[in-house]
């Protein structure tokens, strides 16, 4: 029993990281009709800017983990003025050629100068090791990053339920056109959110290094899962993603601990028979 | 989506196929080109024949790509399923004692193109952008399949003991690979004449009405889905043909006929050579495999790096590629 709660913990958490990288995709793909392949590349650049800031420059890990996000999203920024924006409205096809050519590029790059190998961390003695909870040995790094994402849901569902910022990207999404005519400045929240996606992912991809792996495969072999959180979740709102990326991070953790040889299978098909059922998401009404 | 649509009806590289122009002599000599080439190639560099094999392998994987993606507008990113079932189909006959060539490459077509009108309406069914996700995902379920059923497909290691009988009781598939690559290329012209017949033909067209304006088609009294459900099969049969010769001409098939990356590198070079013609398929993959062994002989990364910087160019570049300038340059003669 207690292994089995651990285990749920160990996906829980990782659901949770899952949401973190992805919901900035939520909104370039689920809000802008942008295919963007290229999004966990964000989370590969979060990832190793944490690991050499950590290893080779011996900063502490939590402003190594800040300064690994903040690069994501100066990246984000500096890609979407440059070139995302042109391809807004180009079709699927030319979109999923430049996502992917941008995958490439950037894990060739990371390649050349990190190598092809997995990156390992080493955490602070304050996260590492176990807290006895109940009688359960629960992972301190696993509540840590638990509390950490929690924290990033809540802000981003208060964000855009409550602030003016919102109020107006809600507005550019729902129809761009109009919020156009009553004068907001549509590509600047666009840029805006793009640049925050980006840099959530680069946190995502720095907590994760840890529980999720970090090599130049990385935005390839997660680029289903990101698919996956954002397709089942439906754009929308931010618990649907959210709730979407928890199931999916249990589901695919005790998977691979229980039933091992069936490996991610299950999630390939489970991915294609909810786009099926409910090609809109998993919350929203079929219009 | 209808905006892009429209535009790629409407605009300038709007595709034209040979088959609706009317023919002229220059043009019956540029359309022989390649072929020539490809012969001459036979004799002009003999120790190069398994990469020529392996641009006429990959020429036909773009091809049937170009069906779906170019003529019929549907854009898929598990094309690689089809070409991988194909690869396993044709390897497994070899492997279980049923080396015959022939009937090896005709049974991974069909078995490819049953899979495809089997998947076909599950892809159109559910829109665009997560029908794109649904060939992604099926890929994908294909993939791991194979991995995991390693008793079958020999997993990771690859399929081991594939033994194909000489071609037609005659011609053995020698070392030089010269068997191999006039084989391939064989094939490939018999499917490339075929698939300018198809493309001509009333069926052809509709897909291009239905590609430039899928409503208005319908409102014309085209059989939308059912049009794009046999594309989809026709393509997939053409893959899985594609996959099949490379299981017996390298006479070894691994998880990589199933990759990702094998669906990303056919539409690159789809889109390097000319989407919506045949020509560009065949110019594509002879560009991309030559590149491919020229620079992941200096490092993989190099490879990766440019194959990138390729595809971002690519697509903001618009389309047209190899096949787009040509044109442009016959049309400034002109």
């Amino acid at each position: 029993m207690s292994a089995f709660l651990s285990v749920l913990l160990d996906g829980v958490a990782s659901g949770m990281l899952l949401f973190v990288l992805a919901v900035g995709l939520s909104v370039t793909l689920g809000l802008m009709n942008v295919v963007n392949l290229a999004h966990g590349a964000f989370g590969m650049v979060g990832g190793y800017v944490c690991v050499v800031l950590l290893n080779q420059a011996g900063i502490p890990f939590l402003p190594a983990v800040a300064a690994a996000a903040l690069a994501a999203a100066a990246l984000g920024w500096v890609l979407e003025r440059t070139l995302y924006v042109r391809i807004y409205r180009s079709d699927h096809l030319e979109q999923v050629l430049f996502s992917i050519g941008l995958v490439f590029v950037l894990g060739a790059v990371v390649d050349w100068f990190m190598g092809a190998r997995q990156q390992l961390i080493q955490l602070p003695g304050w996260l590492s090791g176990r807290v006895e909870f109940a009688g359960v040995g629960l992972g301190r790094y696993r509540i840590f990053l638990i509390l950490l994402c929690g924290a990033v849901v809540a802000a981003l569902h208060f964000g855009l339920v409550r602030t003016r910022f919102g109020a107006r990207l809600r507005a550019a999404v729902d129809d761009g056109v109009v919020a156009r005519g009553m004068g907001l400045p549509v590509p600047r929240i666009f840029t805006l959110t793009f640049t925050l996606g980006s840099g959530l992912a680069g946190l995502g991809g720095a907590l994760g290094v840890e529980v999720l792996g970090l090599d130049p495969t990385f935005p390839l072999k997660y680029m289903v899962y990101f698919l996956i959180v954002v397709a089942v979740g439906g754009t929308n709102t931010v618990i649907g993603p959210f709730l979407a990326a928890l199931l999916l991070g249990v589901v695919d953790v005790l998977g691979k601990y229980y039933v091992p040889e069936v490996g991610a299978f299950v999630i390939y098909t489970a991915m294609v028979v909810l786009l099926l059922l409910r090609p809109q998401g998993l919350l929203r009404k079929a219009a | 989506m209808r905006a892009s649509d429209r535009r790629r009806a409407e605009g300038p590289e709007a595709p034209s196929t040979g088959g609706v122009n009317r023919p002229r002599p220059t043009r019956q000599l540029l359309e022989a080109l390649p072929w020539l080439a490809a012969v001459g190639a036979y004799f002009a560099f003999p120790e190069y024949l398994p990469l020529l094999s392996g641009i006429a392998i990959a020429a036909l994987f773009a091809l049937s790509l170009d069906l779906i993606v170019g003529y019929a507008g549907v854009v898929t990113l598990g094309h690689a399923a089809f070409f991988g079932l194909g690869a396993y189909t044709a390897g497994l006959l070899a492997q279980q004692g049923w080396g015959e060539p022939i009937s090896g490459l005709l049974a991974a077509g069909a078995a490819a193109a049953l899979l495809g009108l089997l998947t076909a309406p599950l892809v159109l069914r559910a829109g665009e952008l997560a029908g794109l996700m649904v060939t992604l995902g099926l890929s994908l379920m294909l993939y791991e399949a194979a991995n995991k059923a390693a008793f079958v497909t020999g997993g990771a290691d690859g399929l081991q003991g594939v033994e194909v009988w000489p071609l037609l009781g005659a011609f053995r598939f020698d070392l030089f690979g010269r068997t191999a690559y006039l084989y391939s290329l064989a094939v490939l012209f018999l499917l490339f004449v075929l698939a300018r017949l198809l493309v001509a033909s009333p069926f052809g067209l509709s897909l291009r009405g239905i590609r430039g304006n899928a409503r208005r088609a319908a409102a014309l009294g085209v059989p939308v889905k059912a049009r794009l459900s046999a594309a989809y099969a026709i393509a997939a049969g053409y893959a899985g043909i594609a996959g099949a010769l490379l299981a017996q001409t390298t006479q070894f098939v691994s998880l990589d006929a199933l990759s990702f990356q094998r669906s990303a590198e056919g539409l690159l070079m789809l889109v390097l050579g000319g989407l919506g013609s045949l020509h560009g398929a065949l110019l594509g993959a002879a560009a991309f495999t030559v590149a491919h062994h020229a620079l992941s002989e200096a490092s993989p990364q190099f490879w990766q790096f440019w194959l990138g910087i390729a595809l971002v160019a690519l697509a903001l570049a618009g389309r047209g590629g190899i096949m787009g300038l040509l044109r442009r340059l016959g049309r400034g003669r002109g």
